[in-house]
């Protein structure tokens, strides 16, 4: 990858990282969501769905600004998170935090799609067998939504990738820290003479796409043969 | 012994119905809509009737008095469905073994080898469910059901959902279940022919009340229970296995007389139901002479009992048993039959199809 300036190689390095936590972190969440709105009937579960597409529909700015007032040093959730440490504002956890709020929807679809797939019939069938819930989720219902969980995190980790407006507007533009390949786009193109490593940058964006489209198609017919049963 | 009383209201739909279900095969027997699939359901606490008690071997499992209410893993049950349910992304075996985990006293490996035998699923082990015909995920979903060391057995229309040639594949493996185990079914069905060759008792059932509950012979006999009618009404009669001729019939025993059936597969000695459609059966006063019919069995007349058609149903006391003829009531009143009267059931050897043909319970 020597075509690839330190600069530019800084900011994929750091965009896969992003991805890859703001994916591994909200997947577990994503899961729960997505049974919960599949399966279950609660007072609230209209809210809980909103909530989870606003991302969707806001201005990326208007999330990113929101994430700021809450998880600012300032924010209510941010300061308590701050004496323990934790540090979400101007750092690539940030980041990865806006990325992963702004895929969230596209993980939470995709999942609770496969979900509502299975048969509940099924699960009845693994009760009566004697299997407690929680085995018969992580039995049953976990393996044969395979197929979507594995499309949703790919999704989801292709959207991070190129997540931006949420992302500059809580957690700026720091070379190294926050400057993720859709940043870095923006900061070359706003010097002069910035458009060759720009350009660099937006084919890495298209190859990782790309392979993630590939990789999840690859991999999610395997998933589907298994779990199909043949 | 499993013990029911509840009552639910869906849907301008009430159930209210209560039995005792002994060890053996209990049929619910009754047309679709008459509850039977929503007894079997709150049985499994798949559903909770709005009240009731259900208790099986001193377990209570629903008592809406005293708030109890187990949840289906704990009720120890298997449960074999219409439709199989096998788990798509398990091998046979692991759909076997799914059950084995949560069995208290897991079910010993030599449990494992009998009912793979028994079930003659060894050959499938290594497929998944997509790769096996209709009749062989039936087995192995009677199999996984066994494994699970049920204290009870459900089985909700098992072979509706297969034809005519694999319902003939799979019936015998339930008459050897309900010979080999020792732990009650309770196995709904709607069909006469299957409850005539399993059954022990049968609770019939019409619009969520129990109308009927007897044996096989005495709720397939009474046309007023029979959902069909008197289409359906048919005689048990048990028979011994005498001997095989080599023109293909199967020469039996019942009470003295000798019954002519098409070949049956069963060795010599073997105890078999037969089920005989009335609408099969032709009666005569005098033993007729120069007739095809092979099986003439004379008798007495129990009962006449005019339909509401032109239509009749005789009964008839043979030494083989009690046999029904369903005969106009024109003829009826010329053969003057009545109570009492002496005639002759006269049964076409091919009119007994094969499926109407099982194993009975050794006494």
């Amino acid at each position: 990858m020597d075509w690839l300036g330190p600069e530019e190689w800084k900011a994929v390095a750091l965009s896969l990282k992003v991805s890859f936590w703001a994916t591994f972190f909200s997947l577990p969440l994503g899961i729960m969501t997505a049974y919960a709105l599949a399966r279950w009937t609660f007072p609230g579960k209209q809210i809980l769905n909103g909530l989870v597409h606003l991302p969707l529909i806001l201005p990326p700015v208007v999330t990113g600004y929101l994430l700021l007032l809450t998880f600012g040093t300032r924010g209510p959730v941010g300061g308590a998170l701050a004496e323990y440490g934790i540090v979400f504002a101007f750092r690539w956890t940030g980041a990865a935090l806006a990325a992963a709020i702004m895929a969230f929807p596209l993980m939470v679809r995709a999942i609770r799609l496969s979900i509502e797939a299975v048969d509940p019939k099924l699960e009845q069938a693994a009760s009566t067998m004697g299997a407690p819930p929680l085995w018969v989720f992580v039995t049953i219902t976990l393996p044969m939504t395979l197929p979507g969980i594995v499309a949703g995190s790919i999704l989801a980790f292709a959207k991070a990738m190129g997540e931006f407006g949420a992302t500059i507007t809580f957690v700026s533009n720091i070379p190294g820290q926050t400057r993720t390949i859709p940043s870095a786009i923006y900061a070359f193109l706003q010097v002069p003479g910035g458009e060759a490593s720009a350009m660099k940058l937006v084919i890495v964006s298209v190859i990782v796409a790309m392979g993630a489209l590939l990789l999840s198609e690859v991999i999610g017919r395997r998933v589907a043969a298994r779990v199909g049963g043949r | 012994m499993l013990e029911v009383a509840i009552k639910h209201a869906f849907g301008g739909f009430s159930l209210d119905a209560g039995f005792t279900a002994p060890s053996g095969v209990t049929a619910l027997f009754g047309r679709s809509g008459s509850g039977k699939t929503t007894i079997i359901n709150a049985v499994a606490g798949l559903l909770t009737p709005d009240e009731g008690r259900i208790a099986s071997r001193g377990t209570v499992m629903l008592d809406t008095h005293h708030r109890i209410n187990l949840k289906p893993h704990r009720r120890r049950i298997g449960y074999i469905f219409q439709e199989g349910r096998l788990f798509p992304h398990l091998s046979v075996r692991q759909n076997l073994g799914y059950g084995a985990w949560f069995a208290p006293t897991p079910a010993g490996r030599q449990d494992a080898s009998r009912v793979v035998e028994m079930l003659a699923i060894g050959d499938l082990l290594d497929r998944r469910p997509g790769a096996l015909s209709g009749g062989e995920k039936q087995r192995v979903a009677i199999g996984r059901a066994l494994l699970s060391a049920p204290e009870l057995v459900l089985a909700d229309e098992p072979l509706a959902a297969l034809d005519e040639e694999r319902k003939a594949e799979i019936l015998p493996y339930f008459e050897r279940l309900r010979d080999e185990i020792s732990v009650p079914i309770l196995y709904v069905s709607h069909s006469a022919s299957e409850v005539a060759r399993l059954a022990t008792t049968v609770v019939a059932l019409e619009a969520g009340r129990v109308v009927a509950k007897g044996t096989a012979a005495e709720i397939l006999g009474d046309p007023a229970i029979l959902p069909a009618g008197a289409r359906e009404a048919g005689a048990v009669l048990t028979a011994h296995v005498k001997t095989h001729h080599p023109d293909g019939l199967t020469e039996l025993e019942a009470g003295g007389i000798a019954l002519f059936l098409p070949t049956v597969h069963a060795a010599p000695g073997s105890r078999l139901r037969i089920r005989i459609a009335a609408h099969d059966v032709m009666l005569s006063r005098e033993r007729p002479e120069g007739l095809s019919a092979l099986n003439i069995l004379p008798g007495t007349v129990h009962s006449v009992r005019p339909g509401d058609g032109p239509g009749a149903l005789v009964a008839l006391d043979t030494p083989a048993g009690r046999v029904l003829a369903r005969i106009t009531r024109r003829s009826a009143q010329t053969l003057a039959l009545s109570s009492g009267a002496t005639a002759h059931a006269i049964i076409k050897t091919v009119s007994v199809a094969a499926s109407d043909v099982g194993a009975a319970a050794a006494t």
